[in-house]
């Protein structure tokens, strides 16, 4: 079956867990097998992963014809796609484009990120859109997450191929309710469009039903999976320390309910002095949460590291001997499970969407923090708990694998293409 | 001729309330009042007088043709006291009407068996005193919290001259063998092992409401049936429940209360006959022996003792918990005394249980936490608390062996004193004979230890009393010069 998936970021060059997710799912889908999948990304920089995708670059597509030598496209993108794509991408141009701002190869620059012009960028991507899916045959098309759902409408508009949009958060998530009315519509636009939805955690799926007025038996939940971590960061060393430590790891908005971990911390820390808190990570309420740690009198033992990148975050795992998620809406949240997978039990809020599938951890409602102080105190206090907790947490994640979401998600495509 | 010996279980242990860390050290209150109080008279309304009734109905048709044995543990026992007095009453009646016999078990329905022999003996002894205080009779078989059962327990049990026994009929123990006969126990031939038939409970606990099972739906006629098409040879048909099986689990609507008083009509037909445990042990002979290395239950699809000792977690709590047992057993704090009964309910190990399937959500079904981890951390609190009381009652300086001495020397201090006071009255007599001026030296010096010593604390006292053994010594050494 072939797949025309469109995406917005890719590892290695990821800003959230939208990469990772989309990563994961396409090489799971990939390794069931009898699966061609060509995966679409606003800007590749040509050392991501190939061999179960096939990346298209939006900024490799031509929209305007540019009479170009072999040669010289091969030298200008030819790190990150195929010559010979481009020249049968050039040969489905419907309409022309030269009234925009194009480069030598009669392509859109994109900048793969979050600008300020996202609104342009994403109608931009839309465009491009149109000459891949009359190009690259397929038989369902994926988009992944609002920004690539006016690209999807297209494509099958174009096609005739049925479209499945992939929900991996909401605007609802993102703004605690304040939507950006022209986020919503975009989002819902997607929606109604889509011949079916994939929602990452049947939290999103009661968004997706009762925020956007969509059918029930439209939508889908197929939970995420974790992609195994690599011997060199499972083996990273940990530096032995006296006390305890319990983090936060998440960017510090109002999303994640950073405060809630705050006032824990001061319960915690009320009885037990041998433990440290780190709130790791960057955001808009970073400053605020350095004011409530001091007005709560726990400076001393409550430490912020700022954003962490890379190998800092696993190193940061490897120290901690708790972590907390208190997210406030969460529509999956693969923290946990990462951090899970080293070894560190979790307490996460009820409203995350992970919540849904893991059993050993330990759940608490994001706005009881006695009960998220008592969770930390146990876990600090009661060896057996942790010890029970690591190593069924280890067994159990190593049971949840994109594998299987992606047979999920093969089967909804069959059923979509029969329909 | 068959007999059927019918046994119902009623159990309910004191539930912990939420207890947070910071309440260590602050609350020392640890039982959710409302909920046992719901949880108590909500079963007894469904299915505990109206079970009563119908046994005690079953008795009078049949004019004590019927009988049956029952076990209440001593937790269920206080807090229908408390609650649901009327279910007492019934249990009254039902021992009064001596077709009934009462067994013996754990007070706390507690794994003191598996854990700590001396107050496995302590508590059956709680429990059988309890009993015969309640009731009026006194227990003379013995059934463990949830039939656990090994050769070490068979020890202690005929130990404490119980002559009978009822456990689980496990199929992993008895292989190739049926359980409807009587055996002996291993390690104590005197001791006559009853066993389950973990079948005929079964269709009627698991498979009389359940409309896919292909004999449904069951009747009395058909299953005295069942029972009279056993083997000749089979003499005794042992049939546990747990007493809320009946109207709760089952549901008055299912018309169980019906299908249990048409019994004894079909027994009657088919010449089977209905009896107590003791005296179906006093009529009929063991077969055989039974060895039973391992603690087996009639718990899980395991029949083992991994629904409470299964996990890391269970198994650190009750070391933890019995790791005091001693301590507890020396002190006199009633208080104390009575939270380490409730503590010790098998059920807070249950909750703690991990397993997945079937067994899994029995143990969710019952559990008022929502997750094995917060039932281990909610009891590992309320532990801790009790620990820091245990703790403050003795030091854990002072070890086990140093302490019993000393707490010794401290209990038979009054009367060490009065003998003295005496002899020094008597002495005072004489003196006051020869001289008065030795008198007025003397009564200086006893005056004052002999009244503030009972008045101190204890720990303090216990420190002290050499010194003031020294004072007594010195004074009877001066009184005899």
């Amino acid at each position: 079956m072939k797949a025309l998936m469109f995406g917005w970021e890719f590892p290695p060059h990821i800003l959230g867990g939208l990469g990772t997710a989309s990563y994961g799912l396409t090489k799971g889908m990939f390794n069931n097998g009898d699966m061609e999948i060509t995966f679409v990304i606003p800007r590749p920089w040509g050392d991501e992963e190939k061999g179960f995708a096939n990346i298209i670059g939006a900024d490799c597509t031509p929209v305007a014809w540019r009479d170009v030598s072999r040669e010289y496209v091969e030298s200008r993108i030819g790190k990150v796609m195929d010559p010979q794509l481009y020249f049968d991408l050039r040969d489905h141009i419907y309409a022309d484009f030269n009234y925009m701002r194009l480069n030598d190869l009669g392509c859109i620059g994109f900048s793969g990120k979050y600008p300020d012009n996202l609104i342009e960028e994403i109608n931009n991507y839309s465009i491009v859109a149109g000459v891949i899916a009359r190009t690259v045959p397929c038989d369902v098309i994926h988009s992944h997450d609002w920004l690539t759902y006016p690209a999807g409408i297209h494509a099958k508009n174009v096609t005739g191929k049925p479209l499945v949009i992939h929900v991996h958060a909401t605007d609802f998530d993102r703004s605690r309710g304040n939507v950006n009315p022209t986020v919503f519509a975009i989002e819902k636009d997607g929606m109604e469009n889509a011949d079916h939805i994939i929602t990452v955690s049947d939290l999103t799926r009661r968004t997706v039903i009762e925020k956007y007025g969509i059918s029930p038996d439209k939508v889908t939940t197929v939970h995420n999976a974790v992609i195994p971590l690599s011997d060199e960061l499972l083996n990273l060393p940990r530096r032995e320390k006296k006390d305890k430590v319990i983090t936060f790891l998440g960017r510090i908005t109002m999303q994640k309910g950073p405060e809630y971990f705050v006032e824990a911390a001061a319960k915690v820390l009320q009885k037990n002095r041998h433990v440290r808190f780190v709130m790791a990570g960057g955001g808009d309420m970073e400053h605020a949460m350095i004011r409530l740690a001091a007005r709560r009198g726990i400076a001393d033992r409550f430490h912020f590291t700022g954003f962490l990148k890379g190998k800092e975050v696993y190193q940061m795992f490897r120290d901690s001997d708790v972590y907390v998620m208190p997210s406030v809406s969460e529509p999956f949240g693969i923290s946990p499970l990462e951090a899970m997978e080293m070894g560190v039990p979790s307490i996460i809020s009820k409203q995350s969407g992970c919540a849904e599938i893991l059993d050993n951890v330990i759940k608490t409602d994001y706005w009881d923090i006695d009960a998220m102080a008592d969770a930390m105190h146990a876990l600090t206090s009661y060896p057996a708990l942790h010890r029970e907790l690591r190593d069924r947490g280890i067994e159990e994640i190593h049971g949840i694998t994109w594998e299987k979401a992606g047979k999920k998600v093969i089967d909804i495509y069959h059923k979509v293409i029969n329909k | 001729m068959k007999n059927v010996c019918f046994y119902f279980k009623i159990h309910q242990p004191y539930r912990l309330k939420r207890y947070r860390f910071f309440d260590i050290g602050n609350d020392h209150y640890y039982y959710d009042d409302f909920a046992n109080d719901d949880i108590i008279t909500r079963l007894a309304e469904n299915s505990y007088i109206p079970m009563c009734d119908t046994l005690l109905d079953m008795i009078r048709e049949t004019n004590g043709a019927f009988r049956c044995a029952l076990s209440v543990s001593g937790t269920a026992l206080e807090q229908l006291q408390n609650y649901v007095p009327e279910v007492v009453d019934r249990l009254r009646k039902l021992a009064e009407s001596g077709c009934v016999e009462f067994l013996s078990g754990t007070f706390a329905h507690s794994l003191a068996s598996l854990e700590d022999p001396e107050e496995f003996m302590r508590e059956v002894k709680l429990e059988s005193d309890l009993i015969f205080r309640t009731l009026g009779v006194r227990p003379e078989t013995f059934a463990n919290t949830e039939l656990i059962y090994d050769d070490d327990i068979a020890s202690m049990i005929c130990g404490m001259g119980f002559k009978t026994c009822l456990t689980a009929g496990a199929k992993h123990v008895l292989g190739w063998k049926s359980p409807d006969y009587i055996y002996s126990a291993a390690t104590a031939p005197k001791l006559k092992l009853l066993l389950t038939n973990d079948k005929l409970s079964d269709d009627i606990a698991r498979n009389f409401n359940n409309p896919e099972w292909p004999e449904y739906p069951l009747n009395a006629d058909k299953y005295m049936d069942w029972i009279a098409a056993l083997p000749e040879e089979e003499q005794i048909v042992n049939l546990y429940f747990s007493m809320d099986t009946f109207g709760s689990f089952l549901p008055a609507s299912t018309g169980i209360f019906q299908f249990m008083k048409a019994l004894p009509r079909f027994a009657a037909e088919r010449n089977i006959a209905f009896s107590t445990p003791s005296e179906a042990a006093a009529r009929l002979k063991p077969v055989g022996e039974l060895s039973v290395p391992y603690p087996l239950s009639d718990i899980d699809e395991a029949r083992d003792v991994s629904a409470w000792k299964g996990n890391d977690l269970q198994r650190e709590a009750l070391a933890k918990l019995y790791g005091v047992a001693e301590r507890v057993s020396m002190c006199d704090d009633r208080r104390l005394k009575q939270d380490w009964e409730y503590l010790q309910s098998s059920d807070h190990f249950y909750y703690m249980s991990t397993k997945n399937m079937a067994d899994g959500a029995s143990h969710a079904a019952f559990s008022p936490y929502d997750s094995p981890f917060s039932a281990f951390t909610n009891y590992m609190n309320v532990l801790a608390d009790f620990l820091v009381r245990v703790e403050e009652q003795y030091p854990e300086s002072i070890d086990n062996e140093e302490l019993n001495p000393l707490l010794l020397t401290i209990r038979n201090q009054a009367a060490e004193i009065n003998s003295l006071n005496k002899e020094v009255k008597t002495l005072r007599a004489n003196i006051l004979n020869d001289d008065t001026l030795v008198v007025t030296e003397a009564e200086e010096v006893t005056a004052a230890p002999a009244v503030k010593t009972p008045a101190e604390k204890k720990t303090r006292a216990t420190r002290k009393s050499p010194a003031a053994k020294k004072t007594t010594d010195g004074r009877k050494k001066a009184k005899t010069e």
